[in-house]
């Protein structure tokens, strides 16, 4: 097997993630992905603070959003940031069941914050018969904010898959870079996350 | 030898510096629990100028921002020269897309 890879003690690189060549380029790869996704959510924030007004005599912002719910998917998705830098955290002292327990936490945490967002449009929709369709405000949101929750279903879908196609094999330079790009998505998902509690939710309830 | 992967046992020098780090991520942790708490509370309170409130949500925002990226995404260690270039690029071209549609909008 890829016995060339595999850690122990006398040979454990302090960042396994970067310890050979596929895993640099991963890294660099990975945040240039990043620096891409970023102008994407700010293409589609733009859209959003042009558009919030447009309400077409529908729903306004500051009828729709509940501040109770907002903040607790923001606490849910915030501690799976944390949970996930503690994987990150074993990672680095080889310790994979430790690991796997922390991206297991990260994983029920960021299908709660799912399970709430789910919750919220389709309150949205079966209260107040707001929708994507319903005003230019609404298609604005709803892309917004819909894109944000594709990111972290991709990203539930990606953590699953990790988990469980390594569950066997324990930790080794081949997948160390694998896990670790992972916690970098997790985190600029809750980076997007941050602006989006603000510019959408926050600013919409000030006016 | 195919039994010693993943032994725990990682040189103990490296193992303190790993838990020194994770200190220092969890106080990271505190203060963006905390800007976030203050940011629902100034709004929550309701009892501030939206001219006023406006510019401290933003402020908060990057500020928590900033945590993320050089703390939990390890923006501020050694090694990072190239992923803050690919970033910062990245944060130009969203500021030019914004005044981009601003300006159609508004101007």
């Amino acid at each position: 097997m890829s016995h060339d890879h595999s850690l122990n003690p006398e040979t454990m690189p302090s960042e396994p993630e970067k310890a050979t060549q596929e895993g640099k380029n991963k890294f660099i790869g990975f945040w240039f992905f990043l620096g891409g996704e970023t102008v994407l959510f700010a293409a589609l924030f733009g859209t959003y603070i042009a558009l919030r007004n447009s309400t077409a005599d529908g729903p306004t912002a500051n009828e729709l959003f509940g501040l109770e719910l907002v903040f607790i998917m923001t606490i849910l998705l915030l501690t799976s940031s944390l949970t996930s830098v503690y994987a990150m955290y074993h990672l680095k002292n080889n310790d994979f069941k430790k690991m796997q327990l922390w991206l297991g936490i990260t994983a029920i945490l960021g299908f709660s914050f799912l399970a709430c967002e789910i919750y919220e449009f389709t309150h949205y929709i079966t209260e107040f018969g707001f929708t994507f369709r319903s005003s230019a405000f609404g298609s604005a949101f709803y892309a917004l904010v819909g894109f944000h929750g594709g990111h972290v279903t991709f990203g539930m879908a990606w953590l699953i898959a990790l988990m469980l196609r390594n569950a066997k094999r324990g930790l080794n330079l081949y997948n160390a870079p694998k896990f670790y790009v992972f916690s970098l998505y997790w985190h600029f998902i809750d980076v997007v996350w941050v602006f989006i509690f603000t510019v959408v939710y926050l600013m919409g309830k000030v006016g | 030898m195919a039994d010693n992967t993943n032994s725990k046992d990682v040189n103990p020098f490296q193992k303190q510096k790993n838990k020194e780090e994770m200190q220092k991520q969890l106080i990271t942790f505190a203060l963006m629990i905390v800007f976030t708490i203050i940011a629902f509370v100034v709004v929550a309170a309701g009892v501030m100028d939206s001219m006023f409130v406006i510019p401290i949500l933003l402020i908060l925002a990057v500020v928590q921002v900033g945590f993320q990226f050089y703390y939990f995404m390890h923006l501020k260690d050694k090694g990072h020269d190239m992923p803050a270039v690919m970033i910062y690029g990245g944060i130009w071209a969203a500021l030019l897309t914004l005044a981009g549609l601003g300006v159609i909008t508004w101007w």
